[in-house]
This record gives structure tokens, sequence and C-alpha cells, in this order.
């Protein structure tokens, strides 16, 4: 790939084969990088020259390159998608590095996310919470006219606020004990301020909860990390809500919630 | 074989009533006996995959991506249409109709598009009742836009983000499948093949992308929802790890390959800013509701301008061109995409682009800004404005933002039948994959439309029909044609792991999209299109004896997916290109210069043109045969389009 830019860099970036391998920091040298390039288009101009050289490129997950598949992670410089606010890695430039700066590239470290390859690691734990409740139980077909549901614009706007999650999993990984209560609450505020919502809103909040703690994320300590460091800026109100409605169920909501599946 | 597109008779508005009420049904107790492979999660996927495990059959889906939620219809911005007519403006089930048939420049089957248009208002009511937070009222009722190629307000949108709002719906409801056991779902799993066996569709083979793992899998049938073939053009909006594999390996298999030569060449992107870029992104078409384009009235003021000497806001009133306004009065910037984006082309032709390349026009708010606020132009575009600034670093709040077109969406795919079934009894193809519903031209917010018709309301009809057909009975997976199959991938990836020559396999895509671009993009003729024909038989010669592919098939490799895919799109590229010299007329995003209307527009010919074309593949480095599927218009007049 040419790359005729005026930025040179060096990289240090973990290498590690698989989940059970041990893995270490290589340097390597991104060289004549232009500060118009995306950061993982300078990543790409890196693996280019590896594989002329016949090494194996650094392996990272990445999709859309715009900001929504959630597909991007990177822990860059300590900090996850890198060092500016409410952007995901795809969409972070190189004008926002020094021309000689030296830039540490991690993958997501939590217990819960294990590295698969270099910088990819595996969110499927996501995935499992969303399965575990993370909807409304109706079928296809025989459902209202839409506009039978009438909504008052504020809460459907903020029911989107919650929605805009991209699964990212910069929560998890900015949070010093791991947690993935800034992901589940997004959810379960979505759903439950809506009415539509309404009538699973406690059982959802038990299963996506008890699913979660079963997937070995850790507990909130209310540091805030994850809000300041979500690329789609999902607030701690979520969390809120979501304890809210979680100790509702618990306390005064038996009857209405049954058996709730725990996952597994 | 011959083409029976299995249109069902009668007057158009009770083709799809009737034709559901003849479908065959598979008995309640019955249809958990049965497997259904379901290739791709995005919008066409995930309904389906959801939609049919709802019914009680098995379903199997698989995905490339780390989770089902990444699929690329996520990305989609601006919206959904439907034909609610919630805003009391004249609008119809025939209407929506009527505009598709006519934006898609007459060449899309009009019983398909009339059962599209049918379906779009079911599928807002399902959206909502998921949980779907599409744009409100303050009266708390649902909110509508405009979009191009219409002239009603029955966009449905959730911000700047439609595309992920549907799908995380989509993906609930396949969560849901999947928490109950009626999905088991694979993902980092791509299928690089389809299992053929005694004609019918009945299996596929993967490669699991973490272990290296090629496994056989078996069903009843086989659903194809894999997306389009964009990134043909290296160069496109769509994903990354968006490819044409899974379709094209279907059409090695004898699946008809229908009008590939349609591609959509989207109006408003960011243009390119360099040679390392690695993909492009849209700006949503529903900009152009408040958005003016315009570029310099002179090729000098742009020359001037791009050199630096004059600042945009130095250029007066009466030197810029609003050329969509000027040239299609009554439709002015919402005119279909193929006419803005040629438009756009004839700017910079003629010199009058923007910016350092001089591949660009203006995409201008100051107007909008100036009549409604900045806050309410931020509460409509917040997100996608956000989204230009972090590319260009320049603010659209405060100067126009600069737009090219760009490769988007592919209306070409694999040929398929009103059920859906492509020629291969038992695989189906749904959503982008597919060629059928959008004609030569895609009219904006259509395409979240025909994928959620196609996997929530199509495919659990027509599915039934042919299940109730070939009856329960388990799928042999020891016919010898699965370990063929799988021996066949096998060979593959051993040959292209092998490739230790001195190019990458991103080198020669950029290369390939060149020549697509070049030759098959924006204005093909003859020449162009028989000189392309030649550089992508020469690519593709090269590509197999100097193409370097790292590491090994037994874990994570990147270098080895991205080989496998760039080699289908060379085949793909070869096709189109074929396909595009066939057709001598211009119709919607195919423009033909030999074809043109004396003020440039696109000139059709229906009366030698009027018909899908379904390529068969025939062999290794064999001509693909055409075989014709002719058109038949019993209640639209073919017209010229205008939009003037």
């Amino acid at each position: 790939m040419s790359a005729n830019g005026n930025m040179n860099l060096t990289l240090k970036v973990w290498r590690q084969k698989n989940s059970q391998t041990a893995g270490k920091f290589e340097t390597y040298k991104a060289e004549n990088i232009s500060p118009d390039m995306s950061f993982l288009e300078m990543l790409d101009v890196v693996n280019e020259s590896l594989i002329h050289a016949k090494q194996e490129p650094i392996n990272f997950d990445h999709d859309c390159r715009e900001g929504i598949c959630g597909m991007c992670s990177l822990y860059i410089n300590g900090r996850p998608h890198g060092p500016k606010r409410a952007i995901t890695t795809c969409q972070l430039h190189m004008r926002s590095f020094k021309d000689g700066e030296t830039i540490t590239i991690e993958p997501w470290r939590a217990a819960a996310f294990p590295v698969i390859k270099d910088l990819a690691v595996d969110r499927s734990a996501f995935d499992r919470i969303q399965q575990a409740g993370g909807y409304i139980s109706v079928n296809t077909g025989g459902v209202p006219d839409a506009n039978e549901i009438p909504i008052p614009k504020v809460i459907a706007d903020e029911a989107f606020n919650s929605a805009t999650c991209i699964g990212c999993g910069a929560c998890v990984a900015a949070c010093k004990n791991g947690s993935a209560m800034l992901f589940t609450s997004a959810k379960i505020s979505q759903l439950g301020m809506l009415p539509q919502g309404q009538p699973e809103r406690y059982r959802r909040v038990q299963s996506m909860v008890s699913q979660m703690d079963a997937e070995g994320f850790g507990s909130c300590t209310n540091t805030g990390a994850c809000e300041a460091e979500c690329p789609k800026e999902i607030t701690l109100t979520n969390i809120a809500r979501m304890n809210f409605d979680f100790f509702s169920a618990k306390l005064f909501r038996e009857e209405e919630i049954g058996e709730v599946n725990h996952g597994g | 074989m011959s083409l029976d597109s299995k249109i069902p008779q009668g007057p158009l508005a009770e083709k799809w009533s009737k034709h559901k009420f003849n479908l065959k049904l598979v008995n309640p107790a019955n249809k958990r006996k049965y497997n259904v492979i379901v290739v791709g999660t995005g919008l066409a996927g995930a309904s389906a995959a959801a939609s049919l495990a709802e019914l009680g059959y098995n379903v199997t889906a698989f995905c490339f991506q780390d989770s089902p939620r990444r699929a690329h219809s996520i990305a989609a911005q601006g919206g959904i249409n439907a034909a609610k007519n919630y805003r009391n403006d004249g609008d119809s089930i025939y209407r929506l109709f009527y505009d598709t048939i006519k934006g898609g420049d007459y060449r899309a089957r009009e019983a398909n598009v009339y059962r599209l248009a049918e379906v779009s208002v079911n599928i807002i009511d399902q959206c909502v009742a998921q949980g779907v937070p599409f744009a409100r009222e303050y009266g708390g009722l649902l909110d509508n836009r405009s979009f191009g190629g219409a002239q009603v307000s029955r966009t449905f949108y959730a911000r700047g983000q439609t595309g992920q709002q549907l799908l995380l719906g989509a993906y609930s409801a396949l969560n849901r499948q999947i928490h109950e056991g009626k999905v088991k779902m694979y993902t980092r799993t791509e299928m690089l093949d389809v299992v053929v066996a005694d004609g019918q569709a009945k299996g596929i083979v993967t490669r699991n992308l973490k272990t290296g793992a090629i496994e056989t899998h078996s069903a009843h049938a086989v659903l194809l929802c894999t997306g389009g073939y964009s990134n043909v053009f290296y160069l496109s909006t769509n994903a990354i790890g968006s490819n044409v594999t899974a379709a094209w390996r279907a059409h090695k298999r004898g699946a008809y390959f229908a009008n590939p030569c349609y591609t959509q060449i989207h109006p408003t992107c960011i243009p390119v800013s360099g040679d390392h870029q690695s993909k492009l992104t849209l700006m949503s078409e529903s900009l152009r509701n408040d958005g003016r384009v315009w570029a310099p009235k002179t090729a000098e003021t742009a020359q001037r301008l791009r050199k630096g000497e004059i600042k945009i806001d130095q250029i007066k009133e009466e030197d810029r061109d609003y050329f969509l306004e000027r040239k299609y009065p009554s439709f002015g910037n919402l005119v279909p995409r193929d006419v803005a984006s040629r438009n756009a082309k004839e700017m910079a032709d003629e010199g009058k682009g923007v910016g350092s390349s001089g591949l660009a026009v203006y995409l201008d708010f100051a107007d909008a800004i100036k009549r409604l606020g900045e806050d309410t132009v931020r509460a409509k575009y917040g997100n996608l404005f956000d989204m230009y600034l972090q590319i260009t670093d320049e603010n659209p709040y405060k100067q126009p933002m600069r737009i090219y077109p760009a490769v988007h969406y592919t209306m070409g795919g694999l040929w398929v039948d009103y059920n859906l079934s492509t020629n291969i009894p038992g695989l189906y193809c749904l959503g982008e994959a597919n060629f059928s519903d959008h004609g030569a031209n895609r009219l904006g917010a259509s395409a979240l439309m025909q994928g959620l018709a196609d996997g929530y309301f199509v495919i659990p009809y027509t599915l039934g029909d042919y299940l109730a057909t070939i009856g329960p009975k388990a799928i042999d997976a020891t016919h010898p044609a699965f370990a063929q199959t799988k021996k066949d991938v096998e060979e593959r990836i051993a040959k292209l792991l092998s490739l230790k020559g001195n190019k990458t396999v991103i080198e020669y895509h950029r290369e390939l999209g060149h020549i697509m671009w070049e030759y098959c993009g924006m204005a093909r003729s003859e020449e162009g299109l028989i000189k392309a024909r030649g550089l992508i038989q020469a690519l593709k010669d090269d590509f197999w004896v100097n193409a370097i592919v790292v590491g090994e098939n037994e874990e994570i490799n990147a270098s080895l997916e991205r080989a496998g895919r760039v080699a289908d799109f060379i085949e793909l590229g070869a096709l189109m290109v074929e396909d595009a010299l066939a057709r001598r007329e211009s119709c919607g995003g195919h423009f033909r210069v030999e074809s043109q209307t004396e003020e440039g527009e696109a000139l059709r010919h229906d009366d030698e043109f009027a018909y899908v074309a379904a390529w068969q593949y025939t062999g290794e480095n064999q001509p693909e045969v055409l075989h014709k599927e002719d058109l038949v218009y019993e209640n639209v007049k073919l017209t010229q389009r205008s939009y003037k």
C-alpha cells in the first residue's frame, strides 16, 4: 500500500497467537503516514508491509469503518478507542497523533473477553446477555398498527439514546472491574421505557442481570469510566434505571415475574 | 433450463393474497422435522431466521462477523419506506409500487414490486412492536421524511441510524429464538460453498474463521441472505468484510446471476482523500431534504477555489449553479440517485468540481440553518454532521459539505422467482443478494424495506410450499456431494495458501476496483468495457501466480479470508463487464454513453432490452450463457423517466 504522508510513528503492539498462548509486545515502525488516514488505515499500511515481508499481519477486528457496527476495538495508549471522546477506533484519524510519537496498542482487557488472536477478543458473552432477555416477545405478524401505540416524543428519544449502543465492549474494557453494567442496562432501559416493553420489564431485568453475572463480568463501583469512554455516549442513568428495576423486581414483583430462566 | 418466474395470474393487487392461499402448508407438528440454513444475519437473514424459527422450523444461522448484530445492514442511515399514508399526502400501496417501478427505470418485475409495497406497511408495525425507537412527533405518533424519487413523505426513520435500529430489532427477535433453542447460531463462520445433491441444495460448506475447521452442514433448504457485491469496486460504502463469495459460489454450482451490471452509485458520499483510503462513507440521502447541491458556475471559478485563491463564501449567489434545482425543477435536489450522481460527475468532467482533487460538489446547509435554526438541523442530522467533521476535519455547520458519488448498493444478484427461489430447488436468496425488486436503480429507503419484506413476510410463506413438496425425510449427509464439495473447498484453500508471490491481495483488489470504476462505473462504453475484459483476465491470471497469502489454515487468517473473497470478486467483475456489454442501452444506474437522450439522460430501448439478464456459469474460463426473462408490464406504461 502506498503511504505518502509525512508522519513516522513507532507502534508497540500486543501479539498473541491464540487464547492458549502467552502474548507479548512487538515494536513496529509506521512510516510515511498521512494525517488524513484513519487509525485502521495506518494499521493496514503496517500490515501490507508485513505481508510483503511474508510475515503474519497484525490481527484486529474491524468491519464497517464508520463507527456503527461495533466490531473494532483496540486499547490505544491506555484508552479504549483511543484519545478522543465519543468515537470508535475506526473513526479515529492520524491527525490526532504527533509525528514521532510512540503508540501502544492492546486488545480489550477483561476476563470475560478472552483474547483470540493479537488484538481481537471474544465478545460472545454480550450476545448471550441479549439472548437471555433483550427482546420483546412478539412473533412476526399479528401485531397492532404502528400508530396504535402513541409514545411521547421525549420517551421515544430517550429510548433511542439507550438503543444507540453498538456493543463494542469499550465500557467493559474501560472499567477497572470489567463490569458490563452499562452495556446491559442500555438494552434494559430502552425496552423498559417503551410501552411495548412493559409486560416483560421485570422478568427481563432479572434474566439479563443473571446472565451478565454468570459470564464473569465484574460489579459496578460507580467510577463512571464506562460512560467517559463509550463511543456512543451512553449515560450512567441507564445503570440507575437498571438497578431500580432490578430492586423493584426482587422486592415487589416476584408474583408477576414467574420463573426466570437463569441462562447458561 | 427455462426461466419460470412463477408470477401468479390475476389482477396485480390480488396476486400475493391468492398466491399465499395456493401455497402448500406444512403441518405445525411436522415443522420441527425440517432444518433450514440461513447464511447471513443482516436484515434479510435475521428476520428470516427468527420468523422461520417462530413457525417451528429448526434453523441454523451463520455469519462471518463476531456477532449477528454486526451485519452491514447496521450502517444504513436514512430510513425505510412504507405506504402507510400517515401524512394524508396521497400515498398508497399503488403509488409506492409505481414510484419503485419508475425509479428502477422499468427493469423490475411488477408483481414483486407490488408485493413489496403491499407488505411495507406490516414491516413498520412489526418493528414498532419489537421496540424499534422510530422518530416521533410530539403527539406521540410516528414521524416521516421525504426521500429521493418520491413526492410524498413515506420514509420512517430513527435519526440517521435507521438500519442499526431495524437490525437490532431483528437481532432481538433472532436472540429470542436462539434462547428458545430454535436457532443454532454460528458466528465467525464463513460459507465457502453450497452442496447441491441430485439437483437440490442440501447444505453448505463453511470455514470456522477461528480454527480453520472446514465443516459441512445439511438442511432441507438453504437461504442466502449475504448482501451485495459493491466491494468489487474496492472502494465502496460497504463494510470491509462485505463480499460476494456465498452468492458467487452458488453461481458456480448452477444458480443464475441476474443483472450483475446494475450497480448503484450513491450521489452523496465523502470524497476520496488519498490512496490509503480503505472505504468510503455515505452521507444519507435524507440530507438532500434540506441540503442544496451546487458547484461553481464556471470552471474558472472552480479552479481558483481548488488552488485556494478564493474561499467558498467569496463565491456570490449568482456564481453558484444549483444544478439539480436548475435542471429538474419539480424534484430538485430529490431526484433519484442515478440522476443526482451522473449530474455530479458531469460537473467534475466539465472542470467545475471542488476540493483538492476536483472530484466533489457542494451540499450546502446554509439556507436550512437560516430557515430552521442550527438546533433543528442538528436534531435531524446531528450524527451525520459529526461523522463528516470527524473524517474531513471540516465543520458542515459552517461550510458546505463536499460530496461525490460512490458505489453503495448492487441491484443485481442471484436470479430468483416470485417465491425467492433460485433456479436450484431448495436454494433461496433474500435481500440485497437477490436481483428482484429494484430494477436498474434502487430508490432511497427501499433496501431496508426489501430486506425485511423478504425475511419477515415473504419467505415464511413461500418456503413452506417447497418443504411440503419435498417432505420431512432427513437429509442424507452421507451423499457423496457433501464430501466432494468439502474436498473442493479444501483444495481451493490449499491453492490460495500456496501463493507466495510479490503482490498483496489488497493490491489486487485495489487494481480490480480501479478497472471497475473506470470502465464499469458511472459511465460505460463498448470500447472501455472491451478493454476492461482484457484487463480483468490479465489480473486474474496474475493473481493465481503472483499473489501473496501468508499464514496457515488452522488459525485466524485475515490474509487467507481476503484472498478467497478477492478471487471471487475478480471473476464477478468479469461477468459484470459482459453483462454491461450485452446491455446496449442505458437504464437506471447502467449508463451506456452510446445510449443517451439529447439532454444526456439515460435512454432505454424497451423493444430490445426489457428483460432480466440471467447468466449461467458453464465452466472455468468458458463464456457464460445469457438467459432472458422478459419483463411484462400489464399495469404501468413504460415511459422515459422524467423528474423535470
